[in-house]
């Protein structure tokens, strides 16, 4: 029997093997190092604010994997040995495949600065690195202050775990605003406002110098890269991006850059090795994506992909319209199709923006300037259908129709106030229209679910 | 503001203390004049009872229940053992030992306690709300910023199974005890609310009215709890309103306010089958002797069965009855916040709940069949069994153990909903409704989860919500009593409770919301 076996049980790999197994009879096998059971990345800040409890953070119970016969093994693989199809997996021991699928995923950048890797420098990516956060900072007076440098989903989100316990928080963000490579200035700047208005030390235009060393190796202090400015702290969180966690790969001879080089059928340049999730390359970027995709989804979408493959139905990687979603401390944010930031912007694309007067509450709407066809939403604050976006965008629809039918579109709990007439008059204000939103319909909402 | 709130816990405990001592102190003396009323009223036909308590208790002075308890039931328990070896069956009394105690002694209460009602109420009661406002007002600054707030759950001693959480069910399991099995404990506390009682219904205070009343102000308190903590959600403001609405109008003032008026006492919103006892022959006869009002509650308990259960379920799911409407549910809400993500999620907990619910279920049923046959052909057994053993099964196992004690006693270990989860039979009955025939759902937002476990470990049912929503597909449980958390906590925007057509409301599916469609419409088709 066919044996697969899968490096990485993480949503990319998981989701593969899940799928295979519904598709056929193959052996599977998933080695791991840092879990014996898949968890969910995206959850490990809400282990450390109390939220939840680590096997909270397991999506399936422990006996799902025997049950779907997908054999689990906690090692780290050290080398590939595509010509013997072995894989090397420490103190000698090694595992035969016949079909191999890399989805190791990533691990934090480290830019080389001085000091990095001091005790109380660290990444958040990990269990272990959940764990050392523990260590480093569990509570005020252990950990007086802490430095979190590079402004991105990550970084955030560390804050607000740090935060959580009243720990003083530094946030260096080498941009003017946060993360505006991303958002749209208007956006960005809400996100400012909200960071300071949790008394987060927000440095806007500040790069890290150093890391000092103290005692038995410790940090005790960074200083801003052009200032030399010193801030004392016990825990200095790198969270400026991650890359692809490929290193063992090296001189495999499968075909790797940044991450594991694939074309749209997430083959490698070997036969029967593949690659997905957050470690797979993309020869060349699908449509406005980037041609390594670092999130959640994709590695899903990946995953359900490559399943097909493996089973026979050899089928490309082809994912839809983007979509995407964060949490910035208190505010929610989804996103749909492609708005670009203010600087990033494409030549055609223009914004509709939207906020509201007091609440946390924005919307960007981009479309194109000559047709005026919608090409996305961010929304801050509201929630939205994904299902309608998604039709929306596949049906081309003129900027126009998405703001008069803006209600079907809302997502909600009930009872909340709603803003669309809001956003609605502000939209024909300046662009001279004169839409009336239309009721809600659940006909429109469902016509071809 | 920290100093407050521990100030206030402090008040609190000083309430909460002298509340709990009160079972055991107090002093008891029962006068001639009393128990000649009470004997008057009562009508016993035994005169060795009345002879054994004129010489065992009239006119002694007892410290604390205990002995006065022990003497009432000892005179109880010699004369019907005199009566039945005389073969004087008519004479045999049937109110239980810990009932003609409580009744006694609540004539007989001298000391401090029963003369100073005002006082005491405020030394509990009024104690126990202004520290536990202390305790929780401050919070609206403490907590910060309007979202979740559900940081240091499981640091928190209280809220993680630690010694608190034992020690508060120690005693929710305790005072349930007294309720129900010791009631004669409970006449202390029944002073400290004689005076609400005697100006709702004119009466005294027997336990139920301290039950009711307890039940309303801890309601209270806690909804202040709850409008703090979820602030920024309208939904869980109107719904604890509405539960809260619900509870202290519905369950405690008009059912009060109706024996004043000399009709049948009765919650309107209390539905059969989790109003258990609504067919019992007493309850039949009773309302067919109270005129108008009788037969409308009578018409109106049934309707409340046949139509407002299925329609209400059509149109809105269960929750309009557990989460918006229902005294227990209101608990749950309230009280039961803190402990909501104890629930077990397991796959085993759910084939335990299947069980036991349904099985609730069928006994209640089965004992109504029983009992309406009983009823209509005038015998009291049905096939060989009697109908009064069912139905003191019933109320002892599941009306006062498991809906009472185990329902609420549990809440700081197995979560806020054992009893909705595991035992109401009309939860069951609500589910099926919700299951099978109704517009509403848990819409799961596309692709947009990211199995981060937030929405099941803080469902109070024990749905691993997750599961559905990781699979882009919508929540329909018979379980679900649409409390709207696990929208509220998740941080990516993906369920929202909703009421819409009944096509499309169950949508397994494979591939997600965001991949290549032709993949989509590939699998998901079969
Ligand atoms: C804190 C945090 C929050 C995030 N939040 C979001 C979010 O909100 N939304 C979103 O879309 N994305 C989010 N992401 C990104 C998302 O989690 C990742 O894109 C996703 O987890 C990648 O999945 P994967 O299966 O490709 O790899 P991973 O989940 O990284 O799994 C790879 C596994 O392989 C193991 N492994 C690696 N090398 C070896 C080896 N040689 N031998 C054995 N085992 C090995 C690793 O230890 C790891 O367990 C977040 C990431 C983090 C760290
Ligand atoms: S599924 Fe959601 S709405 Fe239903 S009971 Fe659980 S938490 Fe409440
Ligand atoms: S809380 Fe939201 S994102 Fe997290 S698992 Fe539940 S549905 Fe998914």
């Amino acid at each position: 029997m066919e044996h697969i076996v899968i490096i990485g049980n993480g949503i990319a790999g998981v989701t593969a093997a899940r799928h295979i197994r519904k598709l056929s009879d193959k052996k599977i096998t998933i080695v791991s190092a840092e879990s014996d059971y898949f968890f969910s990345r995206t959850a490990l800040m809400y282990v450390y604010m109390g939220h939840m409890k680590f096997e909270h953070t397991q999506p399936y119970e422990n006996w799902f994997w025997e049950k779907n016969r997908i054999y689990l093994i906690n090692a780290y693989v050290s080398k590939v040995d595509h010509v013997n199809k072995t894989l090397n997996l420490g103190d000698n021991k090694k595992l035969a495949y016949d079909t191999l699928i890399i989805a190791t995923g990533s691990k934090p950048n480290k830019f080389g600065w001085p000091g990095q890797d001091l005790k109380g420098v660290q990444g958040l990516y990990s269990k272990q690195d959940l764990d050392e956060m523990e260590v480093i900072a569990p509570n005020n007076q252990v950990c007086k202050r802490a430095v979190i440098v590079g402004g991105g989903l990550i970084g955030i989100e560390m804050a607000e775990m740090l935060r959580s316990r009243n720990i003083p928080v530094t946030f260096l963000v080498r941009e003017d605003s946060f993360w505006n490579g991303v958002l749209p200035d208007g956006e960005s700047q809400m996100i400012n406002e909200h960071i300071k208005a949790h008394h987060i030390d927000l440095r806007l235009g500040a790069e890290l110098g150093e890391i000092l060393a103290g005692e038995n190796g410790r940090a005790r202090a960074i200083t801003i890269k052009g200032n030399g400015e010193e801030i004392a702290c016990d825990l200095v969180g790198l969270t400026a991006g991650v890359t692809p966690n490929i290193d063992f790969l090296k001189n495999s001879g499968i075909e790797i850059d940044r991450g594991v080089k694939v074309n749209r059928y997430l083959e490698t340049n070997i036969k029967d090795i593949y690659a997905i999730g957050d470690c797979a390359q993309q020869h060349e970027a699908i449509g406005n994506r980037r041609p390594i995709e670092a999130v959640w989804y994709t590695g899903r979408m990946m995953g359900e992909a490559l399943a097909q493959t493996v089973c026979g139905n050899r089928i490309a990687y082809n994912p839809g319209h983007w979509f995407n979603s964060a949490k910035f401390l208190d505010i929610e944010y989804q996103t749909y199709g492609w708005v670009f930031s203010t600087e990033g912007k494409k030549n055609y694309e223009r914004h509709f923006h939207w906020r509201h007067a007091t609440e946390n509450l924005c919307i960007t709407i981009a479309f194109h300037k000559d047709s005026k066809q919608f090409l996305g939403i961010n929304t801050f604050g509201i929630r939205m259908r994904h299902e309608i976006f998604d039709r929306w965008l596949t049906e081309e629809r003129h900027t126009d129709y998405v703001i008069e039918y803006l209600k079907d579109a809302n997502f909600d709990p009930e009872l909340y106030s709603k803003y669309e007439g809001k956003i609605v008059s502000k939209y024909n204000v300046e662009f001279g229209t004169n839409i009336y939103p239309k009721k809600k319909s659940w006909k429109r909402i469902f016509n071809s679910a | 503001m920290k100093t407050i709130k521990y100030s206030g816990l402090v008040v609190f405990l000083i309430g909460l203390g002298i509340f709990t001592i009160l079972p055991l102190i107090g002093a008891y003396r029962l006068d001639q004049s009393n128990f000649d009323d009470i004997v008057k009223d009562k009508d016993f036909n035994s005169e060795l009872f009345v002879e054994e308590i004129n010489n065992n208790v009239v006119g002694k002075e007892f410290n604390g229940m205990m002995g006065l308890s022990a003497e009432v039931k000892k005179s109880l328990n010699q004369a019907n053992a005199q009566h039945r070896e005389n073969k004087e069956y008519d004479k045999v009394i049937y109110t239980s030992g810990k009932d003609m105690a409580a009744l006694l002694g609540k004539a007989s209460g001298t000391g401090f306690i029963a003369q100073n009602k005002g006082v005491m109420w405020f030394l509990t009661f009024g104690l126990g709300i202004i520290g536990a406002l202390l305790f929780i007002l401050p919070n609206v600054i403490l907590l910060g910023k309007a979202g979740i707030k559900n940081d240091g759950i499981y640091h928190q001693n209280s809220t993680n199974r630690g010694w608190i959480a034992w020690a508060v069910f120690v005693f929710l399991v305790s005072f349930y005890l007294v309720l129900y099995f010791a009631p004669q404990f409970a006449v202390n506390w029944t002073y400290l609310v004689d005076p609400i009682s005697e100006s709702l219904s004119g009466n005294p205070a027997g336990h139920w009215f301290v039950y009711g009343f307890m039940y309303c102000t801890v309601m209270t308190v806690m909804a202040v709890r709850m409008y703090i903590k979820y602030r920024h959600n309208v939904y869980q403001m109107v719904r604890t309103t509405s539960v809260l609405f619900f509870q202290i109008v519905f369950a405690f003032l008009i059912p009060e306010i109706m024996v004043r008026l000399q009709m049948p006492y009765y919650d309107f919103k209390n539905i059969f089958p989790l109003d258990y006892d609504f067919f019992f022959s007493w309850n039949l006869n009773e309302l067919m002797s109270s005129g108008g009002i009788g037969l409308f509650i009578l018409v109106w308990g049934i309707a409340l069965t046949l139509v407002a259960v299925p329609v209400m379920v059509y149109f809105f799911g269960k929750r309009w009855y557990c989460s918006w409407v229902c005294g227990c549910g209101g608990l749950a809400e309230t009280l039961g916040d803190p402990y909501r993500q104890h629930s077990d999620k397991s796959l085993f907990a759910w084939k335990v709940e299947r069980w036991l619910i349904h099985g609730v279920l069928v006994f209640a049923v089965v004992m109504t069949v029983m009992t309406l046959y009983s009823f209509f052909s005038e015998s009291g057994t049905v096939m060989g069994i009697k109908t009064q053993s069912v139905q003191n099964v019933y109320s002892l196992a599941i009306g006062s153990i498991f809906a009472g004690v185990i329902g609420t006693g549990f809440y700081p270990i197995f979560g806020n909903r054992v009893w909705c989860r595991f035992g109401c039979p009309l939860a069951a009955y609500l589910g099926f409704v919700q299951r099978f025939k109704s517009r509403f759902r848990i819409t799961t937002n596309g692709g947009q989860c990211i199995s981060c476990g937030n929405c099941s470990t803080y469902c109070e049912q024990g749905i691993d919500v997750r599961a559905y929503a990781q699979k882009g597909e919508n929540i329909v449980r018979s379980s679900c009593v649409g409390c709207g958390i696990c929208s509220a906590v998740c941080p990516r925007g993906v369920l929202k409770l909703e009421n819409g057509p009944e096509e499309g409301r169950i949508n397994p599916t494979e591939i997600l919301l965001g991949n290549d469609v032709n993949l989509m419409d590939l699998v998901n088709r079969k």
